[in-house]
């Protein structure tokens, strides 16, 4: 019979038959390994955020693009929150998931593929700002900022670039001077930040500023901003070349006054809570291009076989089998080392820096040129906006730009490598 | 009041099928199974009689091989309190060439096994008993075999009323009569009916809820109970297929269109060709 509904239609993921075989094997067969068993439940994870993100979040996106805002006859956010991904690495104390780097990924590539400024805010805020609070807050910080964080009812993000320091972030203008002492001690924070991703909502900021300047990078301290705390302002909203509907602006801090038992991390070990947050940050952020080069693909292959020159479908000519082919291929050589790299990470070690680095540097020049090839298969239709292929491409920029550039990370990974291998402790070549 | 609702494991209402080489059944070209769409309305519209504190217990029941647990689990996390699995030999259903090549990684076949509406019924007959279900909310029907069939079945075994095609349900505050709105060729009709009853979801009854990946994972660790036939007073025969599918075939393919010249031409072939006129 013929089953239509609404686009409203809520609906569960199902699993394959192969979760459903990994699992029935496992329930009756103990020596299959918890390694089978998790990619099973990963793949399970994955078809329930699929169905929720390309039914909640993809019919918005081309709107989201147009008009350079989430979408205000639904709030985003509180979907987010209501179905489950903003605190996917968060304890469930607080309302997260209490699951691992893997499941986040799955969450980061999946919304990404609906939605590239929807995926870069979702990064922001349950990556950049939750994970962090996760990963360095106290116990009493936790439980003020999590639970509505996770929920969606606040909206997270982190600033460490300023107008005069992105790739070298150390040498950052914005001073924490503290005032006052016993109880009363707070810090007046003076300086502006750049390129704030959520900033113009966000009710919850991780903040880098230097508490000691003379000390260089030991002296720089993270602190949790409020919004509406005096002195704090955000400046306008960025115009931007993609990622639009992703907000973007400048942060203002004119003596703001930030209670002590706000500093995130200890004083001075700002750059200690930075640099390894922002391992954590390309690695979950690696996936954002993978939904991007998946979003490619499903854009370009429906198009290949249903246009047709010269009489036949363009995907029998294999000039377009050939772009088709190196498009998929690049979209699965990067999620594989993704999860790969997401799975060292669930594994308890410390992520590996240079392979947080090489992840994203990878991925994210992966899905520019499977965002160019994707508009070079529509031909004139990839050209003109009616299409989703422009806007996969100006999105996919983002990422050899954000979270460090593409030659920071080929810096970070070269220079990791030298040292590593000069102290004779290379592990991974 | 506790009402019971049974969830059929389908092949996804997205999934394209074709027939099977053999002409047996079907074959999904996507190996992807999932609730069957009319019972998730019958499954929301208890869990909503329960959220208005109208039900007091929604048990969701579901009949089939060790993989429709998964089925179950989706019940769970959409807000069912209990799942009851009446597990069918996988072989039961590989043994008529369906269903059971889903667990071997091949192409799962539609469920034309030998689990038919009256074998169901039955068992559903027997739940409803033990259960003491003042209230069993089925799907109108199953979009793999579309038989339509187990909720009138039901209602003949129990000797209960029954209202199908419900595109609307209220309960007294008793719980002792129900309304049911049903959408007939010629507008509404609406049923009124004592409890219990066998009462069959359509298609805008309500719009199932999101399953959210905390109640997902919640619904992983929680029991389901597992009710063998025997347990229930009913033996293999009692759900043994009572027709046989003799084959399946292609709806034949539409022959191309053809172009009329004038209107007296496209009047005169409709009515000494075509004879509709």
């Amino acid at each position: 019979m013929l089953l239509s509904r609404g686009p409203a239609r809520s609906r569960v993921g199902a699993s394959g038959p192969l979760a459903v075989a990994l699992r029935r094997l496992f329930s009756s067969a103990p020596e299959v390994s918890q390694a089978e068993s998790s990619a099973g439940a990963l793949k399970e994870f994955r078809a329930q955020v699929q169905e929720f993100a390309q039914q909640a979040i993809a019919p918005h996106a081309e709107a989201i693009d147009r008009e350079n805002d989430f979408p205000t006859s639904v709030n985003l956010w509180k979907e987010l929150g209501s179905f489950g991904l903003l605190g996917i690495t968060a304890p469930s104390e607080y309302g997260g998931l209490g699951l691992g780097y893997s499941e986040h990924c799955v969450a980061m590539e999946e919304i990404s593929r609906a939605s590239g400024a929807v995926g870069l805010s979702y990064g922001a805020h349950s990556n950049l700002c939750v994970n962090q609070i996760v990963r360095n807050a106290s116990p009493a910080q936790k439980a003020k900022y999590l639970p509505k964080l996770i929920t969606g009812e606040h909206v997270g993000a982190l600033a460490m670039s300023e107008p005069g320091s992105g790739s070298d972030v150390v040498s950052m203008k914005c001073r924490a001077e503290r005032v006052g002492g016993g109880a009363d001690e707070r810090y007046v924070l003076n300086g502006n930040k750049m390129w704030c991703t959520n900033g113009p909502k966000a009710n919850v900021l991780v903040v880098y500023a230097k508490t000691d300047p003379a000390a260089g990078p030991r002296g720089i301290t993270a602190f949790l901003i409020e919004k509406g705390m005096k002195g704090f302002s955000t400046a306008q909203k960025l115009d931007k070349l993609g990622m639009r509907g992703s907000d973007t602006c400048e942060l203002v801090f004119e003596n703001c006054e930030v209670p002590a038992e706000n500093v995130l991390g200890g004083v001075g070990r700002g750059v200690a809570v930075m640099m390894s947050g922002l391992d954590y940050e390309r690695l979950v952020l690696a996936a954002g291009p993978c939904g991007l080069m998946a979003a490619a693909l499903d854009a370009a292959l429906p198009y290949a076989t249903q246009r047709k020159q010269f009489g036949q479908a363009i995907g029998e000519f294999q000039l377009i089998q050939g772009k088709l082919a190196d498009m998929y291929t690049r979209l699965q050589s990067s999620r594989a080392y993704v999860y790969a790299v997401a799975a060292a990470a669930d594994s308890g070690t410390p992520a590996d820096r240079k392979d947080c680095a090489s992840v994203i540097l990878m991925a994210a020049e992966n899905a520019t040129q499977s965002a160019l090839d994707a508009i070079q298969i529509l031909g004139g239709n990839g050209y003109i906006n009616d299409y989703p292929t422009g806007r996969l491409l100006r999105d996919a920029k983002l990422y050899e730009i954000g979270a460090g550039t593409s030659e920071i990370r080929r810096y970070l990974i070269g220079r990791e490598l030298f040292k590593e291998s000069s102290e004779g402790r290379l592990k991974h070549v | 009041m506790k009402v019971l609702v049974a969830v059929k494991r389908v092949i996804d209402y997205a999934v394209p099928v074709r027939v099977r080489p053999d002409k047996a059944g079907v074959e999904a070209l996507l190996p992807k199974l999932s609730m069957n769409p009319f019972c998730e309305i019958a499954l929301e519209e208890a869990v909503r009689l329960k959220e208005k504190g109208v039900a007091s217990e929604v048990v969701a029941v579901s009949v089939g091989p060790q993989h429709f647990q998964d089925t179950l689990r989706t019940a769970l996390a959409m807000g069912a309190d209990r799942a009851v699995h009446v597990p069918l030999a996988a072989d039961t259903f590989a043994a008529a060439g369906a269903g059971g090549a889903a667990g071997a990684g091949g192409p799962p076949a539609a469920s034309e096994s030998p689990l038919q509406p009256l074998g169901v019924a039955r068992v559903l007959a027997a739940l409803a008993g033990r259960e003491g279900a003042g209230l069993v909310l089925l799907g109108k029907q199953a979009i793999d075999d579309d038989c339509n069939q187990t909720g009138q079945m039901l209602a003949g075994l129990l000797g209960w009323p029954q209202a199908t095609f419900a595109s609307r349900l209220e309960l007294d505050k008793g719980a002792a009569a129900a309304r049911v709105t049903r959408e007939v060729d010629g507008g509404l009709e609406v049923l009124s009916l004592p409890l219990p009853a066998v009462i069959t979801a359509d298609l805008r009854l309500n719009t199932p809820r999101f399953v959210t990946l905390p109640a997902m994972m919640r619904a992983k660790k929680r029991p389901i109970e597992s009710a063998p036939l025997e347990g229930l007073g009913l033996a293999p025969h009692d759900v043994a297929p009572a027709l046989a599918v003799i084959g399946v075939e292609e709806p034949p393919t539409r022959a191309a269109g053809t172009r009329v010249g004038s209107v007296e031409e496209l009047v005169r072939r409709l009515r000494e060709e075509a004879r509709v006129l």
